[in-house]
This record gives structure tokens, C-alpha cells and sequence, in this order.
């Protein structure tokens, strides 16, 4: 017989699930968790700034680590805190378990102190949420959050105990396992084959990979496809790393930021073989000329995508890698030498075009000299915006979960504290976050933590004083009528990272740029490399919002093929 | 009339094409949060639901719910957006014809 408060229940659940990472801040509602929590030996709490940092914290160690990861709030602010961060993981499927103190049973309903209906409010953003009634559920609440974030398509799960919960006695028998994932599949072998049949006999097939390869492990299996049929494969931004960037069968991402040969091979294409992938309108672009001459074979563990936006000629549900391995022995050897040759022609003819990417203090240069100086098992963070869309196109990933980046939801803020999650949950490793002056300033105060941890983050902040994406559209499809997107005060982030007690570089005073760059890299523990940036650098190619992928506008080829 | 009910969450049931669906019937767990869970996804997903009717049943631990449909141009998504709630144990489907559903208008209508 067992007998604890659900506080302690809650914290050797955690315990006994792999749990050794909590980050988190306390407050009046969830204070008997922190009391249990500090009498723990095998949990380290990683005190965050802001609950949007710990939720994001959260998120970097289970998206480097493909395990989920946990997080504490309190109730009220607390819990409105970190709904970005869940809302962040919702659309990205990453496995979170947020853990928020609520007010007392008996106060619930009477807007005490520090009560918002956070149940209600994490419905639409959670896979699944829970309000735990007594101490007992934890029993079974505890292990169903686990069971839940991580099975078929991955996503955050919110539990919200009351305080008087917390502190309510539990005397139980036995403890719970840890529940064994069980892996859905709705296809026969019969679908298989005649999906088989489909890639054998398509003229020209391309792969597209996203997010659920990654999830699936299935990097592997895809480039075994790939290979064995040799079908050009383009990957979406959350698939990046699924086949090595400079493998020769490779794409790169398509879209609105796309290379332009990539959607015009897409143009091209008399199928698509979606595995993992949403069909995201940043992908796509308007709908209903995407691929317009393409059958479409859609591989996802989540029945709910499939002829959610665009009709599958055939549907496989179930774990993408099951279904590469499967699939394997029915996919012919071909070499494809005429539809490889038009992808070398259109290549050719329309080249990805880096301005400056010789020059370590231009973005593709700078993006080109860290991959020149990082290895393979650097995991590289993203903020939201331009920088955002250089690493995507110029950073050459080589494998999964390399790249951490707020796809779904375009969290501006994401990038450091993720950043930090990644490094607590990789030690070893080098962390680089790419960020810009707009995304740095949503969750600068995350800088504390990094420093408070020692973490080995080197964080590179391209400073073009503006919302670069922003005044990109305002550029391009507003007149230039530029309002609300140039930043007049010009932070010092190099003073302002040192406050904060990191190392920090400016690169536009660098006598030699190369050199302090891999100073920078090579530095210990957390620092920050400041990088001034033309306000007039813009992401291209770019198609407008709304329009079809064929509608790029800049990144032409005036060399000449 | 009641077209199918499918009792496995292996895997959601099929929609089946020209059938005039008009009413859903869940069967789901019965707890304080569950129509919120239910209501939420048709209005955050923009589905249409028309009417929506909800007990305890057997021991008080499930719940049955009907949820009146107009047009079933969605109810593809509808049923496999539903079926993926952790709460929903089963999704089945009526026709116009559901008996108690004709029934229960005497009560809602306003003269």
C-alpha cells in the first residue's frame, strides 16, 4: 500500500515515466507540485522566465529528442502564459505535457484569485486535456497524458490540478505502467500493392515529406524509397533533414520560399506521394492548381488528413515508416533517367539563387559559414521570419530533428527557449539558434535561463531593425506603404546580452568576420552574435499569399541558363 | 433509421456517400468537459450542427449524444474529426427518419 498527497503522485509518476527535465514556474496554485518536486533526486526543475519560455522549453526537448517533455504553470497567467507554447506544439504534433496548478475545488467558478478556466481555454489547442477531480485519477490521468502526446499523431496534453487536489491523500496498491504505444494501421496489403503499382508505373513521381517522417523515424525508410525508384523528393519545412540536403535525389523545401525549380517540378509532376504532410497552404499555395496534373498517394497516421484539402487517389493510414518498409519489396528498381534529367534541366534553368553567399555578414553567408563550421550533430533553432526562410532554403540539414522551427503556428518567440530546451536535453552538443531583432525581443528574457544553466547555445541575431516578413509584404503587395514594421529604437543586444551574462559578438565591427564566427562557435556555454542586416534583404523566391506555387515573384536567373 | 454504428475506435467509420445523413450519435465519456470538447470542434472547424441532444446512459459513466446535421457535403471530416476526440467512444449515423428525433420536435416547437 502506497500512501502520498497527489503532488507526490503527480512527481513519482513523472519520476517512473523517464521524466528528468521539468522546466517550469511556480505560483500560490501549484506550490505543493514544486514542494514534491523539490524533494526529488532525478528531476532537475529548469526555472523559466515567462511560462511561454517553459512551454517552449518543453518543446525543444521533445522535439530534439522525439520523447515528450514536461512543463509546469500556475493557474491564471500562468496557465495564459503557456497556451502559445501548447497551441505551438498542437499544430507542429509535438508530445508536451503541461502540468498547471488550479485554484482550489471549492473556489472553481467564483473567479478567485488567479482562476481562469484553463480546461476550457486549452480545449481547442490540446490533443487532450484533463481537470483531476481527486487524487486518485492521477493514477490513471498520469499515464493516459503520456499514452495520448505520444501515439498516432503527436501533440501537447494539458493537466490542470486543483490545489486542494494536490494535497488531497491517494493510498493505492500498485503503480501504472507506462503504456506501450500501440501502432494503428487501416490499409491491407492489397492497398499496398495497387499503391505500389501507382509509383511503379508514374512517369514522374515526386516524394513529399513532412513532419510525420520525422515523427515516424522514417528518414530512413523514405530515402530507401527514394533511392530504389529514384523519385525527386522535396520535403516541407517540418520535413527538412527527412533526406540529406545535397543528396541527389533532394528538392529542398517547397512553397511560398521554394527554390524555383522545386514547384516547377511540381508543376510537372504526374504524382505525389505525400507521406507525413498536411498539405499546409504555405506548401501548396492556392489549392486547386497545386500538382494540377498529379494522382496523389497520402501516407498519415491521422485518418482526419487525409481528404481534408486535397482528394487522395489513394489513402494509406498508418506509421509512415510501416508503410515505406512494407511497400519496399513491391517498388521496382528504376532509374528514371529522362524525368531525373528534366529536374537537372529545370536546375539549371531555374537555380536557387544566394545573394551574398560568399559574405559571412550577409544571410546566406552567414547561414552557409555557421553550417561550414557546425557538424551534422548541431541542432539548429529557428525564430519566425526571414532568417527563418534563409536557413530553410540555404542550411544544409542532413537529418531529422536537426532543425527546430515553429512551422504550424509561426511563433515569433520560439526560437531561444527552444533552443535552451534542446541544449538541457543534448548536453553535449551545439545549439545554434538563428533569430532576428523582432523574435528575440518576444521571449528575451529567456536569456537568464541559458546563462542561470551554462547551456552551449550560440544564438545569432540578424538585426534588420525591421518585421522583416512584414515589410517584405508591405513591399511587395502594399505599395511599399511601410507602417508598423520598421523599428525606430535600435537595441543594443550586444549590451543587453552581456547583462544578461552571456558572451556576446558584434559582427559589423568584426575586423574578421569568418574568425569571430567561429570564436563565437567555438565559445562555451551561451552567447550571443550580433549581425547587422539590410532593412531591403528580402526572402526569395516568394509567392504572394493566395496565389499558385507557379506565381514566384524574384530569385530569377539572370545570369542565363 | 439507423445506418451503422460502429463500435471500434481502430479505426473511424465510413461515410457512405448519398446516404442523407441527419443525425450523428455518439457514444462518449460522460464527464463535465465532454461537450465542450464536442461543441468546440464544430465551431472551431466551422462545421454546421443544427441541434444537439445529450444523456447519461447505462451506469452514468458514457453518455449518448445526438447531434443534428444539415448538408453532408463535410460530414466525411465531421465524422473522422470526432472520431479522433480522445472522449468519443463510437460515431454511428441516422437518417432523417430517426424516430426520436422526429419526436422530440413536438417539444421544441413554438407557437
Amino acid at each position: 500500500m502506497y500512501r502520498m498527497n497527489g503532488a507526490q503522485l503527480t512527481i513519482r509518476l513523472l519520476e517512473r515515466f523517464g521524466i528528468d527535465i521539468i522546466a517550469g514556474i511556480p505560483g500560490g496554485s501549484n506550490l505543493p507540485l514544486y514542494d514534491a518536486l523539490s524533494q526529488s533526486t532525478t528531476i532537475r526543475h529548469v526555472l523559466a522566465r515567462h511560462e511561454q519560455g517553459a512551454g517552449f522549453i518543453a518543446q525543444g526537448m521533445a522535439r530534439s529528442s522525439g520523447r515528450p517533455a514536461v512543463c509546469f504553470a500556475t493557474s491564471g497567467p500562468g496557465a495564459t502564459n503557456v497556451m502559445t507554447a501548447i497551441a505551438d506544439a498542437k499544430l507542429d504534433s509535438i508530445p508536451i505535457i503541461c502540468i498547471t496548478g488550479q485554484v482550489p475545488k471549492s473556489l472553481i467558478g467564483t473567479d478567485a484569485f488567479q482562476e481562469i478556466d484553463t480546461y476550457g481555454m486549452s480545449i481547442p489547442i490540446t490533443k487532450h486535456n484533463f481537470l483531476v477531480r481527486s487524487s486518485g485519477e492521477l493514477l490513471s490521468v498520469v499515464p493516459a497524458a503520456f499514452r495520448i502526446a505520444a501515439q498516432g499523431r503527436p501533440g501537447p496534453v494539458l493537466i490542470d490540478i486543483p490545489k486542494d487536489v494536490q494535497l488531497e491523500m491517494a493510498e493505492f496498491d500498485s503503480w501504472p505502467d507506462l503504456p506501450q504505444e500501440k501502432k494503428s494501421r487501416q490499409y491491407a496489403g492489397s492497398d499496398l500493392e495497387l499503391a505500389a503499382a501507382m509509383i511503379n508505373g508514374a512517369e514522374k513521381p515526386i516524394l513529399y515529406l513532412g513532419g510525420g517522417v520525422m515523427h515516424g523515424n522514417a528518414s530512413a525508410a523514405a530515402a530507401g524509397l527514394a533511392e530504389k525508384n529514384s523519385l525527386p523528393t522535396t520535403m516541407t519545412l517540418l520535413g527538412l533533414g527527412s533526406i540529406p540536403a545535397d543528396h541527389p535525389l533532394a528538392l529542398g523545401m517547397l512553397g511560398m520560399h521554394a527554390a524555383r525549380y522545386t514547384n516547377m517540378a511540381l508543376e510537372e509532376c504526374d504524382l505525389l506521394i505525400v507521406a507525413g504532410a498536411r498539405f499546409d497552404d504555405r506548401a501548396t499555395g492556392k489549392m486547386n492548381e497545386f500538382c494540377p496534373n498529379a494522382r496523389v498517394i497520402h501516407i498519415d497516421i491521422d485518418p482526419g488528413e487525409i481528404n481534408k484539402l486535397r482528394t487522395a487517389d489513394m489513402q494509406l493510414v498508418g506509421d509512415v515508416g510501416d508503410v515505406f518498409r512494407e511497400m519496399m519489396p513491391m517498388i521496382e528498381q528504376r532509374r528514371r533517367s529522362g524525368w531525373l534529367e528534366r529536374i537537372r534541366q529545370l536546375k539549371r534553368e531555374y537555380p536557387f539563387i544566394m545573394p551574398g553567399q560568399d559574405d559571412p555578414c550577409m544571410p546566406y553567408g552567414l547561414i552557409r559559414q555557421i553550417a561550414a563550421i557546425a557538424d551534422d550533430e548541431t541542432i539548429i533553432a529557428t525564430d519566425v521570419g526571414k532568417h527563418q526562410m534563409w536557413v530553410a532554403q540555404a542550411y544544409p540539414f542532413r537529418r531529422s530533428r536537426q532543425l527546430l522551427t515553429s512551422g504550424g503556428l509561426g511563433t515569433m518567440g520560439f526560437g531561444l527557449p527552444a533552443a535552451i530546451g534542446a541544449a538541457l536535453a543534448h548536453p553535449q552538443r551545439t545549439i545554434v539558434c538563428f533569430s532576428g531583432d523582432g523574435s528575440i525581443l518576444m521571449n528575451i528574457q529567456e536569456f537568464a535561463t541559458a546563462a542561470e544553466h551554462r547551456v552551449n547555445l550560440k544564438v545569432f541575431v540578424l538585426d534588420n531593425t525591421s518585421l522583416g516578413l512584414v515589410r517584405q509584404q508591405q513591399n511587395l503587395f502594399f505599395d511599399k506603404h511601410y507602417f508598423a514594421s520598421e523599428y525606430t529604437n535600435h537595441v543594443d543586444f550586444v549590451t543587453i546580452a552581456r547583462g544578461f551574462g552571456l558572451q556576446a559578438f558584434a559582427l559589423g565591427t568584426a575586423e574578421d568576420p569568418v574568425a569571430a564566427l567561429t570564436e563565437a562557435m567555438r565559445t562555451e556555454g551561451p552567447c550571443l552574435v550580433h549581425v547587422p542586416i539590410g532593412r531591403d534583404e528580402e526572402v526569395y523566391p516568394m509567392v504572394p499569399p493566395g496565389a499558385a506555387n507557379k506565381e514566384m515573384i524574384g530569385g530569377e536567373n539572370h545570369a542565363g541558363a | 433509421m439507423k445506418i451503422m454504428q460502429a463500435r471500434s475506435k481502430t479505426y473511424p467509420p465510413k461515410v457512405i456517400e448519398g446516404a442523407n445523413t441527419k443525425v450523428l450519435e455518439l457514444t462518449v465519456d460522460n464527464h463535465p468537459g465532454v461537450l465542450s470538447h464536442i461543441c468546440g470542434l464544430f465551431s472551431r472547424r466551422a462545421f454546421n450542427m443544427e441541434g444537439i441532444l445529450c444523456m447519461p446512459a447505462d451506469d452514468g459513466r458514457i453518455s449518448r449524444i445526438w447531434i443534428r446535421i444539415e448538408g453532408n457535403g463535410r460530414l466525411d471530416q465531421i465524422v473522422k474529426q470526432l472520431w479522433k476526440l480522445e472522449d468519443v467512444r463510437s460515431v454511428g449515423f441516422h437518417t432523417a427518419e430517426h424516430n426520436d428525433s422526429v419526436k422530440l420536435e413536438d417539444f421544441f416547437r413554438i407557437t
